[in-house]
């Protein structure tokens, strides 16, 4: 299920401006990566280059090599659309479909894939909301809309959505920025269970976080406000914050800057 | 949103002048005054276009020897006078069906050009250009529909007998006649409702949360899945007032389907025959060689008018202002 | 919904995770390739069967271009992107069918328009032309529109104006919600029921007769809704930190209106006035019912039929001779013309404007 990721000397642009400037690193499979750094310093576009996200914003562009295994993620003849059915993102807010219940809304990733029968549906539903551990609290009003539940279920919603299509890499942008700390707390637990069958990236503020769900963490920093984002370092995430080979990756962990 | 809830109440009663004269009390009275007698003379002029159109309608309808809403011809000035409306709403009716099968799914694929397919420096200027077609004056798109495109139309139509005149609806009794029929109304309306449905929808398209997209987008739909999925339903009730704002249009248009249209006191489901009429048309039409109470009795149908256009208005604010709630419900 | 849960794959084999990115795509230019076949079919087939009709010719073109797009994009890459390509070749129909009317309108408009439209048409009237006789001008109906227009206007824009501001600064209650929803009623009223009620209060009861002022009460009618929606956008543009600011600083609510809240959104008002202008500038029916039509000059609007340039296109549309044809059509060209000076001249003010409102 889970693939690796290598990146090697990708930049990122908006219009013209230059977000994040060659950053190479390799993912392994069945991890979680953890993206931290400053406001600006373009963990968030790094993330979205991940599954092609990023050109879809007016004007975004991308140089360099994402491969995922062995295939590149930019190569030509590569469908966008492939590449975001087969890496997975869940969203700072949680954005549930509004008009949809929880049951569609699990299951349209599945739709679009052509699982049409009913019976494949429902394994695959309830398999993925028993993942994303909400079965027990939706099981009863799998027919109500999904803007009815709290924010912590509508994010945990939105990863049983993510994972119900099976991909090879969960993308995670801030998945916990807009909840409260218990809602938090179970998403962590989640991301804890999730690794063991997906590739997983979190970019994330809170730095315990990071330090509680990550094995590696990545360092993003911009020397100054309007200059690209740059990756200082990437190493296991104990090391990172015992003890970081970069003067500024310390600096930022022990809250001198940021 | 209300932009005075948080402004301070209006400075004490009983300053009267102070030394350099500036008289607060009276002004703020006078200009308050003024403003909320704006808006009262606003729904007098609405209650009295209601009442005076009533009054002139009763005169003529009880004077009508025929029934007002099953009679076809409208003889208003002969001696007895027979008008009804019969004709005149099947033909309002069904020529604005005919604009809205075509200008509904146009006006939405135009809005969605605008809003997620064109190239962006595609997409502003053709907004500009939709806002210029509403501007065009109605006299204009009736002389165009009456000299350019009754004449074009009239191989389509042959067409239409020869491939589909089995329905009926599209059989002509004499083919070949002008296409100064309910069919070219149609058409012609179609494309003066396109602007306003288009502007309606498009803004609507404009206001679908980035992150429903994003969420669809990150499943890997493709874009028209997108569209499907997060746009089109956040979009439903939009799109339908969208089109009742048209409809209302279309149904009270009255130089356009006055210069195209040949009209009869004829009810024909062959759309493409050039007889019917609508109740703008007849109005137009018929006002010339109207006496007092011929015109009484064009004032009766125009009332009818004026509350069907009312409800559909009615109808078509009253969505757009729940949708309003719903999604301030949930934002 | 089954207890049993497995980890086992669904046995439909649908749901199999794609295991390559890259698959078969069609090319870049196929979109444009297979339109430029499908209006060469069309065309071909047009001609072939000898379809007088243009319409004919490009509704087969249209069916040929979105099937062959559905049929090559599926056997290429896949139902799902076919759907995707058929969406996008509808959408893309639909802008050309769009432009298709609005450019014929303009071109057809300007191209029969032109051959009798000079000085002579543009100074003077009807007066002594028979209606097969070439000739004529359209001066009195500019006369007729320019001041049916005006006094419709100084009727409509203080009305609309203090609404307004009655709704966006002092409304509050059932009043300003009644206000507000008869306002969107009133966008809605057919330009002939505006024109039957003032024939039914003004001339019928009140027993006054055809002239230019009736026909511009009308035409107020139909202008005092899209004057307060203007406005009312725009004075909900000003900050409401502005305001506080001046009522802080002990000015009156009503010089604050007047001095501070009104002069940072004029820009934007005198837009929607001016759309407002173009948009009853080409009303006929009202004019029809109560201006009564006139071959000459008269200058005062309150004595008399006058004329007005959309009745004039009108009247000599319905004379129905060559001559009279060039004339509505002359006649079209100006109305167009002066409306959509006053839009582009509209829309050149609001985005000049724009940023000053902070938008």
């Amino acid at each position: 299920m889970a693939k690796r990721i290598d990146v090697s000397g990708l930049s990122a642009y908006y219009s013209g401006f230059k977000a994040i400037d060659d950053i190479s690193m390799n993912i392994e499979p069945r991890t979680v990566t953890a993206f931290i750094g400053p406001s600006g310093c373009g963990k968030s576009t790094f993330l979205r280059t991940l599954n092609r996200m990023h050109e879809v914003t007016p004007g975004g562009r991308v140089e360099g090599k994402v491969m995922l295994d062995d295939e590149n993620l930019y190569g030509s003849g590569v469908d966008p659309v492939t590449v975001r059915r087969t890496v997975g993102m869940v969203f700072q807010r949680p954005n549930p479909f509004p008009t949809m219940s929880v049951y569609d809304n699990v299951a349209a990733g599945l739709k679009l894939n052509g699982v049409k029968k009913k019976r494949d549906l429902d394994t695959i539903v309830e398999k993925s909301l028993k993942g994303a551990n909400l079965w027990n609290e939706v099981k009863d009003r799998l027919n109500k809309p999904g803007s009815g539940l709290s924010g912590g279920q509508q994010q945990r919603l939105c990863i049983a959505r993510a994972i119900a299509v099976e991909p090879q890499v969960l993308l995670m942008d801030e998945p916990c920025s807009a909840l409260d700390p218990i809602s938090t707390l179970a998403i962590e637990d989640l991301i804890g269970e999730l690794k063991e069958k997906f590739t997983i990236v979190i970019v994330t503020h809170n730095m315990q976080q990071a330090a509680r769900v990550s094995d590696r963490t990545a360092f993003f920093n911009l020397s100054a406000v309007g200059q690209p984002g740059k990756l200082i370092e990437i190493d296991d995430t104990e090391r990172i914050f015992s003890n970081p080979s970069v003067q500024a990756t310390e600096d930022y962990i022990s809250g001198r800057f940021g | 949103m209300d932009i005075t809830a948080n402004t301070p109440a209006p400075p004490p009663p009983a300053t009267r002048t102070t030394g350099g004269g500036t008289v607060t009390r009276p002004g703020d009275r006078i200009f308050s005054g003024l403003s909320r007698g704006s808006g009262i003379l606003l729904l007098v002029i609405m209650g009295a276009i209601a009442a005076f159109l009533t009054i002139r309608a009763v005169n003529a309808i009880s004077k009508d020897q025929g029934n007002f809403f099953t009679t076809f011809e409208w003889n208003a000035t002969a001696n007895p006078p027979v008008f009804g409306i019969a004709v005149l709403a099947y033909g309002t009716i069904v020529s604005s069906i005919i604009a809205m099968i075509i200008a509904v799914p146009i006006a939405v694929g135009i809005a969605l050009f605008i809003s997620h397919y064109a190239p962006r420096r595609l997409a502003s200027p053709f907004a500009y250009v939709i806002d210029l077609l509403a501007a065009v004056p109605s006299i204009v798109y009736g002389l165009w529909g009456a000299l350019f495109l009754v004449p074009h139309l009239q191989g389509l139509n042959l067409w239409l007998d020869h491939y589909l005149g089995w329905t009926v609806i599209f059989d002509q009794s004499n083919p070949g006649t002008a296409a100064r029929s309910l069919f070219t109304v149609g058409i012609l309306l179609a494309i003066m409702i396109l602007p306003i449905i288009t502007n309606v929808s498009r803004e609507v398209f404009r206001q679908v949360p980035r992150a429903n997209e994003e969420a669809a987008l990150a499943l890997g739909a493709t874009r028209w899945e997108v569209i499907r999925l997060s746009v089109l339903p956040f979009a439903r009730s939009g799109i339908i007032s969208a089109s009742m704002l048209g409809l209302g249009r279309a149904l009270g248009e009255t130089m356009a389907v006055a210069t195209v249209l040949s009209a009869s006191p004829v009810l024909s489901a062959r759309i493409l025959d050039p007889v019917g009429g609508t109740f703008a048309q007849n109005i137009a039409a018929k006002f010339n060689e109207a006496n007092d109470f011929g015109r009484d009795a064009l004032i009766a149908s125009g009332l009818v008018l004026f509350v069907i256009t009312l409800l559909v208005n009615g109808a078509a604010r009253l969505i757009i202002a729940r949708r309003k709630e719903y999604s301030g419900a949930n934002a | 919904m089954s207890n049993a849960i497995t980890d086992e794959r669904p046995p439909s084999g649908a749901h199999v995770p794609p295991q390559h990115l890259s698959h078969r795509r069609m090319p870049r230019w196929s979109p444009a390739a297979i339109a430029v076949g499908a209006v060469a079919l069309g065309i071909g087939i047009g001609l072939a069967a000898g379809l007088s009709s243009r319409f004919q010719w490009c509704l087969i073109a249209l069916v040929l271009f979105i099937g062959g797009t559905y049929g090559m994009t599926a056997q290429v890459e896949g139902r799902r992107q076919a759907k995707d390509r058929v969406a996008t070749s509808l959408v893309w129909a639909c802008f050309v069918v769009a432009l298709v009317p609005l450019v014929s309108l303009i071109v057809t408009t300007i191209s029969k328009g032109i051959k009798i439209l000079d000085g002579n048409f543009l100074s003077h009237s009807m007066s002594g032309v028979l209606a097969n006789q070439p000739g004529g001008g359209v001066y009195h109906a500019i006369i007729g529109t320019l001041e049916q227009v005006g006094l419709a206007c100084l009727m409509a824009v203080p009305i609309g104006l203090f609404t307004a501001i009655y709704l966006v600064e002092y409304g509050r209650g059932k009043l300003a919600k009644t206000v507000t929803f008869f306002v969107d009623v009133m966008t809605g009223i057919p330009s002939i029921v505006s024109g039957l009620f003032i024939l039914a209060f003004w001339i019928l009861i009140l027993g006054f007769s055809y002239s230019g002022f009736a026909g511009s009460l009308a035409l107020a009618i139909l202008m005092i809704p899209i004057v307060v929606r203007s406005t009312e956008e725009m004075l909900k543009l000003v900050s409401n930190e502005l305001r506080e600011s001046s009522l802080a600083l002990g000015v009156p609510k009503w010089r604050t209106i007047l001095k501070v809240v009104l002069p940072t959104s004029l820009g934007g008002i005198l837009t929607g006035v001016m759309l407002a202008v173009a948009r009853i500038a080409g009303e006929t029916a009202p004019i029809l019912l109560l201006v009564f039509g006139n071959q000459l000059i008269n200058n005062d609007p309150f004595n008399g039929p006058q004329s007005s340039l959309p009745y004039y296109v009108f009247e000599q549309y319905v004379l129905g001779t060559d001559a009279s044809y060039d004339r509505a059509w002359a006649g079209a060209l100006v109305l167009i013309a002066f409306v959509m000076i006053l839009n582009v001249v509209a829309r050149g003010i609001a985005r000049w404007k724009a940023p000053k409102t902070g938008r």
